[in-house]
């Protein structure tokens, strides 16, 4: 193996390495700032998207109050997105000590169903986990809110 | 801020696409490492290049699959740096081994195919990060355990005066290289509970908030606790790189530069009273300022190891055409000796670069992140990546005294690579996650009229 070959090489290595660190820079100069967001953003003047027209097998079409001084009250899901808190306003009313005004709402995206905490005092539970953003929920999800229970049926 | 990236009307992609294109390049980075090692010491291109290269090809094409299944909008850039720098380390060692007549790069790579293997188990096991919050307390617990593990007689091996190696048949394992994880999980699930008290509770002392000393007082005990342990091991890295990953959390999660100060006179006061104490330490400090003193007995390493730099220059002397092996531990600590070397200042500074890029999408990922614990998490990850750098890599070039800590990824060490792995998996983990876009939640409860004719009910109190 002569001098040059082995020069060559040695060059060529360097460049791979060095073209290796530049892309991975470029990737990351193109991730800067991500991509934009495809649809126009102006919320409230878009129509709203149609009601899926019926529920599929295994989605929950109800919400129901399974535990607390309310227990028994039904809200329908296709009302979405559900509101649960103290307040006149709220799709699900509680009467509970422990619940905020506005605490927590059910929401639909793309077929799923979301729990998301309004930044209530006491904090939203599914199981022991407190939701600190939404959180997907199913058929037989356990919501506690204050000393409430509301849950995902059929 | 679970707003944040919709208020600047932009969302992450997945990127995919771009990671596969630089794991392309970074097997390329490897297996061309491998290819002129073969051909700058043997002159010919290495007999079982299509094993070794299908081998790493394999490795690295399942973490791919893992990541794209799994974790879909996860960083794109950290699995390839850490795979090249995998890459380029393997071959160094093996590189070594042609000159030492050792066999250490086969037992590495099967290092690495353990550690690709608990970074895919790690991201299928954990779809959450947050899930580890769970666990911080028993993380806490299982980490002292393990500090303490090499210290029980007849598990404990003693290997260069540093009693940190446990050995299980014929492997030797360094817990303490798990130990850093779990540390990192411990402080990040304390601090982000207590953050608040810490921060706002407590008496000001001179320009100091001091919190009180029921908030500080468990994750200090853990912290003097796992310092101790390692004081007593004669590990001085790990307890330089404990000693600031408890730092930088604190800081991080109270935001007090004061914790700064603090730091800064506990780290001085503490290296001033180890250098009384520890003879150990005395002669570190002697070799640093005066490597020529004794340059063929104490000073020998970094001596061998400045003149491998020099010899190096701009481009380095090519594979085959250098002397590592005159390094004592020029495959594990000294690594970057070698590399110096052989491919010069131009691969030494591309390595720092991916050592730093690793660091800025950690980062990255905490900034990004939408709960306190992953921010904590990613932050500490990247507070022990670059300390770990940094305190092997400047006592290598003779900016600070020399204390053993591997270079990860490069190094040669089975414990080291393995925990990195998982390292990178929670990375991965905490930014996919943050790199996710938040569910479309339908906009109209949002409508600013309802807001304003909502009707706030005082509730009589009972």
């Amino acid at each position: 193996m002569s001098e040059l070959t082995l020069f060559l090489v040695r060059i060529a290595y360097l460049a791979i390495l060095w073209i290796f660190v530049l892309s991975a820079i470029s990737v990351i100069r193109s991730d800067m700032f991500g991509a934009r967001v495809p649809a126009p953003a102006s919320p409230g003047k878009q129509p709203r998207p149609p009601k899926p027209s019926s529920p599929r097998r295994g989605q929950p079409t109800k919400v129901e109050v399974v535990q607390g001084v309310n227990t028994g009250i039904v809200a329908d899901l296709s009302q979405a997105p559900i509101l649960i808190g103290r307040g006149n306003d709220a799709a699900i009313r509680l009467d509970d000590d422990y619940v905020s005004t506005r605490h927590a709402r059910i929401v639909e995206s793309g077929g799923q169903w979301y729990v998301e905490d309004l930044g209530s005092t006491n904090g939203t539970y599914l199981g022991s986990q407190r939701l600190t953003q939404a959180v997907p929920v199913g058929l037989g999800s356990q919501i506690r809110i204050g000393k409430t229970i509301v849950e995902l049926r059929k | 801020m679970p707003t944040n990236s919709a208020l600047m009307g932009f969302v992450h992609r997945r990127r995919r696409g771009a990671e596969l294109f630089l794991l392309v390049l970074a097997l390329i980075v490897g297996i061309g490492a491998y290819a002129a090692v073969g051909l700058g010491v043997d002159g010919e291109v290495p007999a079982n290049l299509i094993g070794y290269g299908g081998w790493l090809t394999l490795l690295v094409v399942a973490a791919h699959v893992a990541v794209r299944i799994v974790a879909p909008y996860a960083d794109p850039v950290l699995l390839p740096v850490v795979a090249a720098l995998n890459g380029l380390g393997l071959a160094v060692i093996h590189r070594v081994d042609l000159a030492k007549d050792t066999g250490l790069a086969s037992q590495q790579l099967t290092w690495m195919t353990l550690g690709v293997a608990l970074f895919v188990g790690t991201l299928i096991a954990l779809p959450d990060h947050r899930l580890l919050a769970r666990f911080t307390y028993t993380s806490g617990l299982a980490a002292l355990v393990l500090l303490i593990l090499p210290m029980i007689p007849g598990l404990g091996t003693s290997i260069n005066g540093a009693k940190i190696w446990i050995s299980l048949g014929p492997f030797s394992f360094q817990p303490g290289e798990i130990a850093k994880l779990l540390l990192v999980v411990t402080f990040a699930g304390y601090l982000v509970v207590h953050r608040d008290a810490l921060a706002l509770a407590g008496r000001r002392v001179v320009f100091v908030d001091l919190p009180r000393g029921r908030d500080l007082g468990p994750v200090l005990m853990m912290w003097v606790v796992s310092l101790g342990i390692l004081v007593l091991q004669r590990d001085l890295g790990s307890s330089l790189l404990f000693f600031g990953l408890f730092l930088v959390m604190l800081y991080v999660a109270t935001e007090r530069p004061g914790w700064l100060v603090v730091g800064a006179l506990l780290f001085f006061g503490g290296a001033a009273t180890a250098y009384r104490l520890f003879s150990h330490v005395q002669s570190r400090v002697d070799i640093w300022l005066d490597p020529f003193a004794d340059a063929d007995g104490k000073g020998f390493q970094l001596v061998q190891a400045l003149y491998g730099f020099a010899w190096g220059g701009l481009v380095g002397r090519g594979f085959g055409e250098g002397m590592p092996q005159r390094v004592p531990y020029v495959e594990s600590d000294f690594i970057l000796a070698a590399i110096g070397e052989e491919l010069g200042l131009t691969a030494v500074m591309a390595v720092l670069l991916l050592y730093g890029l690793v660091v800025e999408r950690a980062l990255r990922a905490a900034l990004i992140s939408r709960d306190g614990f992953g921010k904590l998490v990613a932050t500490g990850l990247a507070a022990v990546f670059a300390l770990q750098v940094f305190v092997v890599i400047g006592g290598v070039t003779r900016l600070i005294p020399l204390t053993g800590l591997t270079t990860p990824f490069l190094s040669y060490g089975g414990s080291s690579l393995v925990a990195n792995w998982v390292i990178i998996a929670i990375l991965l983990r905490i930014s996919d996650q943050a790199r996710r876009p938040l569910p479309d939640l339908a906009p109209d409860a949002e409508d600013p009229d309802e807001q304003a004719t909502q009707i706030v009910k005082v509730v009589p109190e009972r």
